[in-house]
């Protein structure tokens, strides 16, 4: 299936601007029912699941543009790639901070327990330490500087992203619907991904033996 | 109609009067607010304001219970809290899924069979059942396995009054308590993530003590829906997951019953159950807890030992390992 639609420059700027808008909305939602009381009988956690769901919905998408690429053969979308990328590092620093303040109001000792004794938060926990050198080097200018190491650096997105399923996998207690259905969209996306590169060395076997020589 | 032949539809699957009236009246209800309501604009708002109104109508004062001095002092969690934020999985597994969906759920007429190791099996109405024993209201504790608390005021009957009408055997040794699963009006029962029906057991000593109350009502009123109605357990210095809700069957046993957490996950929730702040969940901390209804600022508060009810009932498990029986 190829698409062949393509965007203007200006057009592209509208569609960034309007995903910008978008991406605030979970935000203005909880603001919204926070200013109306209306964050269930238990605030705190409402608020740090909503944060964190969002973080790994945000990030779907954003892992969501290369198989796009992959499928219609469509690239101006990559250009959505960081932004999309940056709200799911402040969905998670919300999240993180939530926890911190809200949920554990700064107690250290309890905090460094909490990751250090049960899984799921340390998991968790990982993700959000891995994605700061991401966001640090998403910049134009970090791009340049790294070059080839960017691209390798930031690879470890997919790690966050199994490690965020696995994160929310482990703290449901029973109905593991949800989680699921993140576990299931990242295989798909990490899947087509997969697909393509295989795809792509057994279609070019000088490709592959070059890339086995390099 | 075959008059003198069985039906070979079992009355179960039949979709009980009560039921198919109700929804009429739901209906209705939902209509009128639409044509009384015209300013509320959209058919959900109203829709749930029908809903809320018929609750409203269903919320049916008790006479003639007597205060106890339990939970003084205690800031009581607000009515809103306690019946709209439910682990009550027959009705979906989200905490706001219950007071909804519990919409449809009749709780009257309403038999409860006890059997096993009794002297004879019985049946008994939940109306004769408020009147095994005066009802009481019991302010207490409620700590939910997942680290949230309320303070509930529950009215009910103390469980040793019951065990004593249901006359147990000396060769009952433990109560396994059996929730009903109705699909027609559950709808959380079409997921299979427990085994249904619920089922939750006590040791005789922990069913006879004096904490453990039968609950019919809350705020002076007969229990909602979605907090367990007719009747259901309430174990205080237990994680709440042990309270049984719209119990129909008791039995009487000599062997322990395997309650329906312990067979979804044995290595997490043991028969026991015990609050304890010194022994945590597998995958999560229990030595604090957040109490419902303080805001978003509201710090955890720390978990006490058998939910604070040590003094009544520590005797109960002095011989035993808490870390093993957990």
């Amino acid at each position: 299936m190829v698409i062949k639609y393509q965007p203007s420059k200006k057009q592209i700027a509208w569609i960034k601007a309007g995903l910008f808008v978008a991406a605030l909305i979970p935000l203005a939602r909880l603001v919204w029912l926070g200013v109306h009381d209306n964050l269930t009988a238990n605030p705190i956690e409402f608020v740090e699941r909503s944060l964190g769901t969002w973080a790994l919905a945000v990030l779907m998408i954003t892992l969501s543009m290369t198989p796009i690429k992959l499928l219609t053969g469509m690239v101006w979308q990559i250009q959505l790639r960081r932004m999309m990328g940056l709200f799911m590092f402040f969905y998670v620093c919300l999240h993180f901070l939530t926890y911190i303040w809200l949920d554990q109001s700064f107690d250290w000792m309890a905090i460094v327990k909490d990751i250090a004794k049960h899984p799921y938060v340390l998991v968790g926990f990982s993700a959000f330490v891995l994605a700061i050198p991401l966001a640090v080097t998403s910049n134009n200018a970090m791009v340049r500087r790294l070059r080839e190491r960017w691209k390798q650096l930031h690879q470890l997105v997919y790690l966050i992203a199994i490690l965020g399923v696995i994160h929310f996998w482990w703290l449901v207690k029973k109905d593991i619907r949800e989680p699921l259905f993140y576990a299931l969209v990242l295989a798909l996306l990490l899947g087509i991904r997969l697909y393509h590169k295989y795809k792509k060395l057994s279609n070019a076997p000088g490709v592959a033996a070059n890339k086995a020589v390099a | 109609m075959f008059i003198g032949r069985k039906s070979d539809i079992l009355a179960s699957e039949i979709t009980p009067r009560e039921v198919f009236e109700n929804r009429r009246g739901f209906i209705k209800a939902a209509g009128f607010s639409l044509i009384a309501g015209t300013a509320a604009a959209t058919g959900f708002i109203s829709g749930l304001a029908s809903k809320r109104a018929e609750a409203a109508t269903q919320r049916q004062k008790i006479v003639g219970y007597s205060k106890t001095a339990y939970g003084a002092g205690e800031k009581l969690t607000d009515y809103d809290d306690i019946t709209t934020y439910n682990n009550y999985y027959e009705f979906g597994t989200s905490k706001s899924d219950p007071a909804p969906e519990s919409m449809l759920f009749k709780p009257r007429p309403w038999t409860v069979s006890i059997g096993g190791e009794v002297k004879k099996p019985k049946q008994i109405s939940i109306e004769d059942i408020l009147k095994v024993a005066p009802l009481e209201e019991r302010i207490y504790r409620m700590r939910c396995v997942e680290g949230w608390s309320m303070v509930i005021p529950w009215v009910g009957l103390p469980l040793a009054q019951l065990i004593k009408f249901a006359e147990p055997t000396a060769n009952a040794k433990y109560v396994e308590f059996i929730s009903i699963a109705d699909k027609q009006t559950m709808p959380g029962l079409n997921i299979p993530v427990l085994d249904w029906p619920y089922v939750e057991g006590l040791r005789m000593d922990e069913a006879m003590n004096p904490l453990t109350i039968m609950a019919v009502g809350l705020y002076g009123e007969l229990l909602p829906n979605q907090n367990g109605a007719p009747m259901r357990l309430v174990v205080p210095w237990k994680y709440g997951f042990k309270g049984a809700k719209a119990i129909i069957k008791i039995r009487f046993t000599e062997k322990m019953p395997q309650t329906a957490w312990m067979k979804a996950g044995p290595t997490e929730y043991g028969f026991y159950a015990n609050v304890n702040p010194t022994v945590d969940h597998p995958r999560w901390t229990q030595s604090t807890e957040r109490r419902i209804g303080g805001g978003l600022f509201s710090p955890r508060i720390k978990t006490q030992m058998f939910n604070g009810y040590a003094e009544q009932v520590a005797q109960l498990y002095s011989s035993m390992d808490l870390r093993k029986n957990f």
